[in-house]
């Protein structure tokens, strides 16, 4: 299953990760061999089988509705590149 | 479903008549005291950050726990929309990039909703009911806000909201008009107020609809659509679909085509204008969220929350109808809101219920009204309004007397 | 000095009960061979000394007044994917920058509870994808093991490489662990210790930065089979702060032990017998299988038909949870920013940035496979081939109590000899990765030497919840097999007493740090 580079950048985008001009090229290379030795699936018959969503037949666990969390702001931004008035701070946003 | 198509609704351009398509997908925030994943607090407001716990903020390693209540709020609104209740759903990850989506994914459901196909039945002011059909209703989490006007340079980003439980509550496009658009989502809102599943409050953003909106010539195929975002008022949501109706048809006289895209009110100008830039259709790589099990629902639950149902609206207007003989114009004014409807019930106890729903809406709406005041802060009491009225109806005073007692 | 950080967690625990042995003179030992061998191996990332001390002193405390905790005063390492509160934590990650959690995962703090010793955090593959530690942001981790008369040095695997090295150099009495494809029991099996990967929801993911959610587990890397049973007792709970942790009792292990295996039922899958697979290895797995009737076990021949589909369809599920676990790293709330000239702009300068290749090849597949229109051909047909793996093991459980096959299909290999090819990389799981697909428990135990000296395992997978049987039969491996040993300590410099500030390794700096 060949991807071509355009394809790369396409996914790169929805990634939100810059690709250079080289690292497409190589990135091409890279994921159409592993989407070719991926391909190795199509022999697997799977006619009538579900996919798995979990791996033990256990129940959904379900919480209270009881507030036990929150007031924390500070240790919330604490980590922020950017902050002010216990904001996060981003570049505009145009709307 | 076939809609009919009532001269009313059309709108007249340069090369005739053109029917307008609506379907509304409206987002009403659950009642709850805490988010649909997390235990932060779901309240209105506070200091920026402050309803945000680890894990509405998308720290490394945290992992989403459902709320109990949330699932049965959603169970209970789609009960009271007359809807199939899906015992087993899941919850998908809706993937794309926000600053006011801290995970880059929002939780919410895709090809299993909770809630399946229902109905909304719908009054308009002059006699016409119509039903409109609901496809679906499902969880998912809300996002956190941002705030573009603090500073020239950079937006400020609030999660307070981030994790909030909403309910999506998809209409089939059964709308052809602003006004059945408005009925419908009043009637939606006093529903959900009458189950307590949302406060329906528009202004704090409790209740907000993304519109979507085509045209044209009758008996054509469907236009294509427009997303009109985030519409938080009901008058808005007119205004907004009479623009945007208006915008389609000038470009398709004028022989261009509609480009299907996101699009947002503004008030000021009362138009609608262009949202993000077309760059790429928004590919939100659905999947199933790994951090979470399917919801699995016994019929034992659904009934046993069937039980606690109260009288809905559409059965309350029926029974005012049968047994206080009102018409069904006066019975829906009053059904319209629960409170007003258990206040006119008490005035009305051994009475001759037009003259207590004339009173009701008219008398008392005009003061509670000249006052400012809701039904729950009236002056008069249900009972002493019932006194007044007994007052009158057995002659011991006229209705003009009584008034003045009123205004007193 | 050597001779305290020569102990098992048994021996140590029983020492200190005694006060033979102080924690405090325990975990000095600990910092003090750190210190000496860190340049060479790169295991830890940094140390953190006076954790560590004033953590020791409160066992020695509690000791004194013969309250000791199970775990009191045993110092262990920590890999870089377990938030640990108040102390940075980057999955060895660029973009986590210079991130300090203010929360600690449930795993380690089960640990700490129990009264352990965190010497400091251990270097890794970023965001544990990887099989040799290579791709660390922090400079690769090696091996304490050298092919004979070779100075040429090894990768310890990966992704837990920092874990595997330290253990089997004594720079710790255990480490935690995970393993999302193999990566515990992929670098035991490289350095000769021992790893096991509980069942999936055995242990709590809470706190453990995500990589592939319905994969991941944590897990213990040991010197003794008794040790792993041990620390993995104490790893395990049930979180209610996880929703895939699983409602069930913990059962102490290390009792599983004293059980016989007589009667044992041991299947021996043909398909593990894959084609180029080296006669050292072939010679090993027939090893185990005769330790095993020696041990009075029945050996069964056992069938897996999707065996050789695992590994592909591991490469569609675990990139696709990726690509969207790792969208939070967005430089927005914590981390690496990088400034760009919009909203948009920043994402993609900070993630192109942040990122490492490998990390970005496999968020660039996981995109692309759950990409418009490729869903339905490859995220739901590897769901539904990992659907035919766990009934291929449902089916074995039938015959059998466990499943032994080789580890690995190779021992140690040297830095750089591999990671040209992604595939050929990837080929280094072959025989773990089945195992995660299932959801399984799967230990990889020490079982003997290549012809060039290297360390190599043999690896048991047990039903679910049943690491007990799993411990067991590896017991009969590590009996036959002989304990531990360790390679000769060539990383040593002269000895030097623990400074008193365990300043960070040398370490690539981030780019131009932000003001936080």
């Amino acid at each position: 299953m060949k991807v071509d580079e355009a394809t790369v950048r396409h996914v790169a985008r929805l990634a939100r990760i810059k690709v250079s001009e080289q690292e497409a090229k190589s990135l091409q290379r890279e994921l159409s061999a592993i989407l070719d030795w991926v391909e190795q699936l199509d022999e697997v018959d799977i006619r009538g089988v579900e996919p798995m969503t979990r791996v033990d037949g256990m129940a959904l666990p379900q919480r209270d509705d009881v507030v036990t969390d929150g007031e924390i702001a500070d240790q919330i931004v604490k980590n922020a590149p950017l902050t002010e008035d216990h904001f996060f701070m981003v570049p505009k946003v145009v709307e | 479903m076939t809609i009919q198509t009532r001269q009313e609704n059309l709108i007249d351009g340069a090369t005739g008549p053109w029917e307008v398509i609506i379907g509304l997908e409206v987002h009403a925030q659950v009642s709850s005291n805490s988010k649909l994943f997390s235990g932060a607090s779901t309240e209105f407001g506070g200091e920026p950050n402050s309803h945000v716990s680890l894990v509405d903020a998308a720290m490394p390693g945290m992992l989403p726990v459902i709320n109990e209540h949330c699932v049965r709020q959603a169970v209970r609104t789609g009960l009271g929309l007359k809807a199939a209740i899906n015992l087993y759903s899941v919850f998908d990850r809706k993937n794309y990039f926000y600053p006011d989506l801290p995970q880059g994914y929002q939780i919410s459901q895709y090809k299993h909703p909770i809630v399946g196909e229902g109905v909304v039945t719908v009054d308009m002011k002059d006699g016409y009911t119509f039903e409109v059909g609901i496809e679906r209703v499902h969880l998912e989490q809300d996002a956190g806000k941002s705030l573009h006007d603090q500073h020239a340079d950079y937006s400020f980003v609030d999660l307070n909201r981030s994790g909030v439980a909403l309910m999506e509550i998809v209409s089939r496009p059964d709308l052809r008009s602003a006004e059945e658009a408005k009925a419908y989502v009043t009637k939606l809102r006093t529903i959900l107020r009458y189950l307590g599943t949302c406060d329906g409050n528009m202004e704090q953003g409790s209740l907000r609809a993304d519109v979507n909106v085509s045209v044209r010539k009758p008996g054509a195929p469907l236009g294509t659509r427009c997303e009109i975002k985030n519409v938080n008022s009901i008058r808005f949501i007119g205004q907004a679909i009479d623009a945007e109706a208006r915008r389609q048809i000038g470009i398709l006289e004028e022989g261009g085509t509609i480009s299907q895209e996101t699009r947002l009110f503004d008030p000021k100008t009362g138009q609608t204008r262009s949202m993000r830039s077309k760059e790429e259709a928004h590919d939100y790589r659905y999947f199933p969220d790994p951090d979470l099990l399917p919801l699995e629902l016994t019929q034992g639950y659904v009934e046993g929350i069937e039980k606690t149902l109260p009288e809905l609206p559409d059965a309350k207007k029926a029974r005012f109808i049968r047994d206080f003989a009102l018409s069904p114009y006066d019975a829906g004014v009053l059904v319209a809101d629960k409170e007003n409807a258990d206040y006119f019930e008490t005035v009305a106890k051994g009475l001759d219920a037009k003259l207590a729903s004339n009173w009701v809406t008219g008398d008392l709406f005009g003061a509670l009204n000249r006052l400012g005041r809701g039904i729950e802060d009236s002056p008069v009491s249900a009972e002493h309004l019932g006194e007044l009225i007994d007052l009158i109806s057995t002659g011991v005073i006229s209705g003009r007397i009584a008034k003045d007692v009123f205004e007193i | 000095m050597g001779e305290l950080t020569g102990l098992t967690i048994a021996e140590a625990r029983e020492r200190l009960r005694k006060k033979e042995i102080t924690a405090r003179e325990l975990t000095e030992a600990h910092l003090c061979a750190i210190e000496a061998a860190n340049g060479a191996l790169n295991a830890y990332l940094f140390a953190t000394p006076e954790k560590a001390i004033d953590m020791a002193k409160a066992s020695d405390a509690r000791l004194a007044k013969c309250e000791g905790l199970p775990l009191d005063g045993l110092p262990l390492g920590v890999k870089d994917l377990f938030c640990t509160k108040d102390v940075r934590t980057t999955a060895c990650s660029a973009i986590l920058d210079d991130f300090k959690p203010v929360y600690e995962s449930t795993v380690t703090q089960n640990l700490w509870d129990a009264g352990a010793v965190m010497l400091g955090k251990l270097n890794m593959d970023e965001f544990a994808m990887g099989s040799s530690n290579e791709t660390s942001h922090f400079k690769p981790c090696v091996n304490p093991w050298r092919v004979e008369g070779s100075d040429k040095p090894l990768v310890p695997g990966g992704s837990s490489g920092g874990s595997a090295s330290a253990v089997a150099a004594r720079l710790a009495m255990a480490a935690t662990a995970s393993d999302t494809g193999g990566s515990i029991r992929q670098p035991a099996a490289f350095t000769g210790t021992v790893g096991i990967k509980p069942t999936y929801g055995r242990c709590s993911r809470w706190g453990m930065v995500a990589f592939a959610s319905s994969l991941d587990q944590a897990g213990p890397l040991t010197r003794t089979v008794r040790d792993a049973a041990i620390m993995l007792s104490h790893m395990a709970s049930h979180d209610p702060k996880d929703s895939t942790s699983a409602d069930k009792p913990v059962p102490d292990f290390e009792k599983a032990l004293a059980k016989k295996v007589k009667g044992l039922k041991i299947g021996i899958p043909k398909e593990y017998r894959i084609d180029g697979m080296s006669a050292e290895i072939e010679a090993l797995w027939q090893q185990g299988i005769d330790w095993f009737k020696a041990a009075g076990a029945q050996i069964h021949e056992i069938s897996l038909p999707h065996t050789k589909y695992a590994l592909p369809a591991y490469y569609i599920v675990a990139p696709a949870e990726a690509s969207s676990n790792l969208a939070r790293y967005d430089g927005v709330r914590y981390g690496l920013r990088i400034n760009g000239r919009d909203i948009t702009g920043m994402y993609e300068e900070t993630r192109s940035e942040g990122f490492g290749a490998e990390v970005k090849r496999r968020i660039l597949i996981g995109t692309y496979v759950l990409s418009a229109g490729y869903y339905d051909a490859y995220y739901i047909k590897a769901q539904k081939v990992r659907t035919l793996i766990r009934r291929d093991f449902e089916d074995a459980f039938r015959a059998v109590d466990a499943i032994l096959t080789p580890a690995t299909p190779s021992p140690a290999f040297a830095i750089g000899e591999k990671s040209g090819d992604p595939i050929e990389m990837y080929l280094n799981d072959i025989f773990t990765v089945t195992v995660n697909m299932a959801g399984l428990p799967g230990i990889s135990v020490p079982a003997g030497f290549s012809q060039d000296g290297l360390p190599l395992g043999l690896q048991l997978i047990g039903r679910p919840f049943d690491e007990e049987t799993v411990l067991r039969a590896a017991q009969v491996i590590e009996d036959a097999a002989g304990p531990a040993r360790m390679p000769e300590p060539w990383w040593r410099v002269a000895e030097s007493p623990p400074s008193k500030t365990g300043k960070p390794p040398k370490k690539a700096k981030a780019s131009a740090k932000k003001s936080s």
